[in-house]
């Protein structure tokens, strides 16, 4: 009970889901989990399967992807933010490997678990989507603006 | 208004001392006049720098504005007349007209969190005024200086960035678009960077100097944050000839961006800067 009291005042408190009603963070919290990596760890790996999503509560995590003979970073997530949103949709894989750069301090959500609320209740379905939609949004936005390569010779 | 120079329009032969290489395309030239006095500039103003049989180009001043013996200047190999400054050595002479220009505002942000946005090259521009910052750190809030670069291999300025990350009262934030796992910082857009640090929007005056798409996503992430436009200021870049205002070359919109520039106060050129979306 305490632990749930606690993750339910987390969810509250990150920025993804603040302001959130209630009665959809007492569904978050069945299927919420606190979490935490050391540093250099693997939260998972491209091509595994998206069976959770993760608010980042503490320290930051590199998204990675391997290509022969480097590796390449592909975005830094710090706290307060999210990451994760293969498991949304199907085929449920991780398209990056995600590496703690400090120590992590993460709260986890069960995909299957939280898919299953969403379909049932379709006003957590859209208030979840809601909240996701603009993160998407601002690292498609980010990524454009990389694609442009700003610092280079001429604009 | 600035006050113009004795003789703006004849350039002032300097000597260069020293040229220090910064990265791959990135140099700076370490100046001292051959003929007159002390040389004295405020941050964010610019000279136009004359190299015989090459041509004149606008450059900021890179340097400590505190020093009035020794002028500074980093530039970037892009074209003709900056490769023609970047085969320069030291003991070889370039002409110097200047300092012009408007400078950053950074006593007027005595009381305020003060919040340095630099993209690229940019932090050349911006360094003189993060100097004059620290000298005078008790009268702001906090510092914030936010640089982001391409690569890791393209951090402007580092070993200092890397001094200020380690004072107590400065918050530095580097982050660069692409790096491979070698890199331990942050990957990302410098946008992203102002999103999230702890400023005061409603105390907060914004110095930002980079690339002109860059400025537009980091003056729109502050006013995001709720920081008044009235409060950012972004220093321009237009090519020029004469420097003083007589030529019309630097025109844009209603003002001559090297009269009336290049540091301006964002509110007074939002229309020219349209954030067209990605
Ligand atoms: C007020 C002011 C301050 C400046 N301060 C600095 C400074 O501190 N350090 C510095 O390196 N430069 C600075 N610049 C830019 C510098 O003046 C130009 O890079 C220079 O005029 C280019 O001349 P060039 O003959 O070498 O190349 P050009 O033949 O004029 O240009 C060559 C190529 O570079 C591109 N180019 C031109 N200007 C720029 C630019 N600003 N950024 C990116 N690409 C460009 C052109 O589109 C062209 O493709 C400043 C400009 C202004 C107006
Ligand atoms: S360069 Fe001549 S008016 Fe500005």
């Amino acid at each position: 009970m305490v632990q749930i009291e606690g993750l339910g005042r987390i969810i509250d408190e990150h920025p993804f889901f603040r302001g959130i009603d209630g009665k959809f963070r007492s569904l978050l919290v069945g299927c919420a989990a606190n979490e935490r990596l050391d540093a250099g760890q693997y939260l998972f790996r491209q091509g595994g399967h998206a069976d959770k999503f993760y608010l980042v509560r503490a320290g930051s995590l590199q998204l990675e992807v391997h290509a022969p003979g480097r590796t390449i970073v592909v975005d830094t997530v710090d706290e307060g933010e999210i990451v994760g949103w293969s498991w949304l949709v199907e085929p449920y894989r991780w398209t990056f490997d995600a590496r703690a750069v400090t120590l992590l301090r993460l709260v986890s959500f069960d995909a299957k678990c939280l898919r299953g609320k969403m379909e049932a209740d379709a006003e957590l379905g859209y208030e979840v989507l809601r909240r996701f939609v603009p993160v998407i949004g601002q690292r498609l936005a980010a990524t454009r603006l990389r694609l442009i390569d700003i610092y280079g010779p001429g604009e | 208004m600035t006050v113009l120079p004795a003789n703006p329009m004849s350039p002032r032969p300097f000597r260069i001392l020293k040229v220090v290489r910064e990265l791959s395309d990135t140099f700076t030239l370490l100046l001292q006049p051959e003929t007159g006095g002390a040389f004295s500039f405020r941050p964010g103003q610019f000279n136009m720098l004359y190299v015989f049989g090459a041509g004149e180009v606008p450059i900021s001043i890179s340097g400590e504005p505190a020093e009035d013996r020794q002028l500074v200047h980093t530039i970037r190999s892009v074209g003709p007349v900056t490769q023609a400054l970047g085969r320069l050595k030291a003991g070889d002479v370039v002409g110097v007209r200047g300092p012009f220009g408007t400078p950053w505002p950074v006593e007027d942000a005595f009381g305020d969190d003060l919040a340095i946005i630099a993209g690229g090259v940019g932090l050349a521009p911006l360094r003189p005024a993060i100097y004059q910052a620290l000298a005078n750190r008790p009268r702001f809030g906090k510092l914030i200086i936010m640089y982001g670069a391409r690569t890791p291999q393209d951090i402007l300025f580092r070993k200092e960035l890397e001094k200020w990350r380690s004072r107590f009262d400065v918050n530095v934030h580097v982050t660069v678009d692409h790096a491979t796992g070698q890199w331990a910082g942050r990957v990302g857009v410098v946008t992203k960077v102002v999103a999230k640090a702890g400023f005061d929007p409603l105390h907060t005056t914004a110095l930002v100097c980079g690339p002109e798409v860059m400025m537009r996503y980091a003056v729109e992430a502050l006013e995001e944050r709720g920081v008044a436009a009235s409060k950012v200021h972004v220093s321009m870049e237009r090519n020029m000839k004469c420097g003083v205002g007589l030529c019309g070359h630097c025109q844009w919109g209603p003002h001559f961006v090297c009269r009336d520039g290049p540091v301006f106060r964002f509110s007074d050129v939002a229309a020219l800067f349209p954030v067209r979306e990605l």
